[in-house]
C-alpha cells in the first residue's frame, strides 16, 4: 500500500508543481523556494513526519523534504542548546544532501562538458 | 530618402554584393542546410566558451562576405554588428579581429536589419563605398543569459523559441551586382504589457504589425507589391497573433506571401517549440536562403521585417514588461535595374 501512496502523494506534488509553471507562469527558482517553504511550514506544524510515514518516498523525495529538514534540524538543535541551536541545527540534517551537491557538482563539471 | 516619417528610399541603389552565413549541428539537420556557407558539427567551434565560439561565427560569417566578393578587407570602410550577449561582447571582439571602423548595434533580433538599414542608408549618402553589415548569435550562450543554462534542465513551455546557432553577414557597396537595397522603415518601440519571456512571439507581433503597417503607407504600396514579406522570428505564435492583428487593421497579406525566419530555418520534428529565434534567425535564413531565391530570379521583391524584444535578464526579473521593435528593409532582385 505504501507504493500507492508513495505514486499519489509524490505524484501530487509534482503535479502542483506543474501548475504552479503553467497556470501561474512561475519560473523554476520561484516554484522551487515555495516548495521548500511549504515543507518548512508542514514540519512545523509537525505534518511532515506523519506525510513521510504514509507516503515514504513520495514525500521524501520532492524538494519540499528539504524545508521539512531544515525545520526538523532548526528543532533538534534549540532542544538542546536554545536559541542558538536554531542558527546551528539548520543545516545539521540537510548537511549531507548540500555537501554531496556541491561535491558531485564539481566532480560534473571537472570531467564533463555540457553539450548545449 | 526620408518618405512619410520614418521610412527611406534609397535611390541610389546600394547593392548586397556578397553575403556569408555560418552555422551550427542543430541548423545542419534543419530545413535549409544550403543556405550556410558553413556548418559547424561542434556546438563550441573548439573554444572554451560559448560567448567565444559566438565570435568565431561573427568573425567567419563576416570573413566569407569579403571572401565572396571581389573586393579586399582593406576596402571595407565600416562594420556594423550587433548581438544579444552582454554588451555586445561577441561583436566587439570579431570587430578587434577584423580592425575595421566598427558600429556596435543592439536591437536584440531586430539587429539584423537594423544594421543593414543603417549600411544602406550610409551608403545611400555617399557616406562610404563598402560596409559590413551581420549579426551572430549562440544557441547555448543565449540560454545561459536569458533563460537558464541548458544542463540546468529547466522546462519550457511550448511558447519558448529556439535560439539559432549561426551568423549571417552581408556586404553591402553603393555600386556593384547583386540584390539591392531599396528602402527601410525604422521600427518604434511597442509593449503590450506582456511580460512572459518563454513568448516573445507574441509580444513582438505588435511591433512587427505597426511596423509593417507603417511602411506600406509610407510607401503607398500595397502588400501584394512584394514577392514576400518576411518576419524575423515570430513563430508559431507570433505569425498568428500577426495575422489577425493585420487582419483587423485591413490588412491582407496571403499567408503564403508572409513568411518568417524562424519557421523556415528547422524542419517539423525539430524540437524547437514555437519557432527560432536570435538575431542570427532573420540573418541567415534572408542573407543564406532568400537572396538566393532573388538571385535566381524566383523573388523580385522581399519586405524583411526583423523583430526584436528588447527585454534584459534584469528587467525579466524585476517584473517588467518585453518592450520590442520592427526594422523592415526592403531588397529588390538586380535584374530589372534601369
Amino acid at each position: 500500500m505504501i507504493f500507492f501512496w508513495a505514486f499519489v502523494v509524490g505524484g501530487t506534488i509534482c503535479v502542483i508543481g506543474q501548475i504552479l509553471f503553467d497556470v501561474f507562469k512561475l519560473n523554476p527558482g520561484v516554484t522551487l523556494t515555495i516548495f521548500v517553504i511549504i515543507g518548512a511550514i508542514l514540519d512545523g506544524l509537525g505534518l511532515y513526519d506523519p506525510l513521510i510515514d504514509f507516503a515514504g518516498a513520495g514525500a521524501t523525495v520532492p524538494i519540499t523534504n528539504f524545508g521539512n529538514q531544515l525545520v526538523h534540524g532548526a528543532m533538534q538543535e534549540a532542544e538542546q542548546h536554545g536559541i542558538i541551536g536554531v542558527v546551528t541545527g539548520i543545516f545539521e540534517v540537510t548537511s549531507a544532501g548540500i555537501s554531496a551537491a556541491i561535491i558531485f557538482g564539481v566532480i560534473g563539471a571537472i570531467i564533463f562538458k555540457p553539450k548545449g | 530618402m526620408l518618405t512619410g516619417h520614418r521610412t527611406w528610399i534609397f535611390n541610389n541603389h546600394p547593392v548586397i554584393i556578397s553575403t556569408g552565413t555560418v552555422g551550427g549541428p542543430f541548423e545542419a539537420k534543419g530545413n535549409i542546410p544550403e543556405a550556410f556557407d558553413i556548418l559547424h558539427d561542434d556546438m563550441w567551434l573548439k573554444q572554451s566558451s560559448f560567448e567565444k565560439a559566438q565570435r568565431i561565427l561573427m568573425e567567419e560569417a563576416s570573413q566569407l562576405a569579403i571572401k565572396n566578393s571581389l573586393i579586399q578587407k582593406e576596402q571595407v570602410n565600416f562594420f556594423i554588428s550587433g548581438d544579444l550577449i552582454n554588451q555586445i561582447t561577441p561583436s566587439s571582439f570579431a570587430a578587434k579581429t577584423f580592425d575595421v571602423p566598427y558600429l556596435g548595434l543592439f536591437s536584440a533580433c531586430a539587429t539584423s536589419m537594423e544594421s543593414l538599414a543603417l549600411a544602406a542608408f550610409i551608403l545611400n549618402g555617399d557616406g562610404a563605398d563598402y560596409i559590413l553589415s551581420g549579426t551572430a548569435s549562440h544557441n547555448a550562450a543565449t540560454e545561459k543569459q536569458f533563460r537558464y543554462p541548458t544542463e540546468y534542465g529547466g522546462q519550457k513551455p511550448p511558447t519558448a523559441q529556439w535560439t539559432v546557432t549561426g551568423a549571417g553577414c552581408a556586404l553591402v557597396a553603393k555600386n556593384g551586382e547583386g540584390p539591392r537595397v531599396t528602402s527601410a522603415t525604422i521600427g518604434k518601440v511597442v509593449d503590450m504589457g506582456i511580460s512572459d519571456p518563454f513568448n516573445m512571439g507574441a509580444a513582438m507581433a505588435p511591433a512587427a504589425v505597426d511596423t509593417i503597417e507603417t511602411h506600406l503607407r509610407e510607401r503607398n504600396v500595397d502588400p501584394t507589391y512584394y514577392d514576400l514579406i518576411i518576419t524575423g522570428d515570430l513563430g508559431h505564435i507570433g505569425r498568428e497573433v500577426s495575422m489577425d492583428m493585420l487582419q483587423k487593421k485591413n490588412i491582407t497579406i496571403n499567408s503564403d506571401m508572409y513568411k518568417d525566419c524562424g519557421l523556415t530555418i528547422y524542419r517539423e520534428g525539430q524540437p524547437v517549440l514555437a519557432g527560432a529565434s536570435g538575431t542570427a534567425s532573420s540573418a541567415v535564413a534572408v542573407y543564406g536562403h532568400f537572396l538566393k531565391l532573388l538571385k535566381e530570379g524566383r523573388l523580385t521583391r522581399i519586405l524583411v521585417v526583423a523583430t526584436g524584444s528588447l527585454h534584459s535578464p534584469l528587467s525579466v526579473q524585476q517584473n517588467d514588461s518585453i518592450p520590442c521593435i520592427a526594422h523592415a528593409v526592403s531588397i529588390e532582385s538586380g535584374s530589372d535595374k534601369p
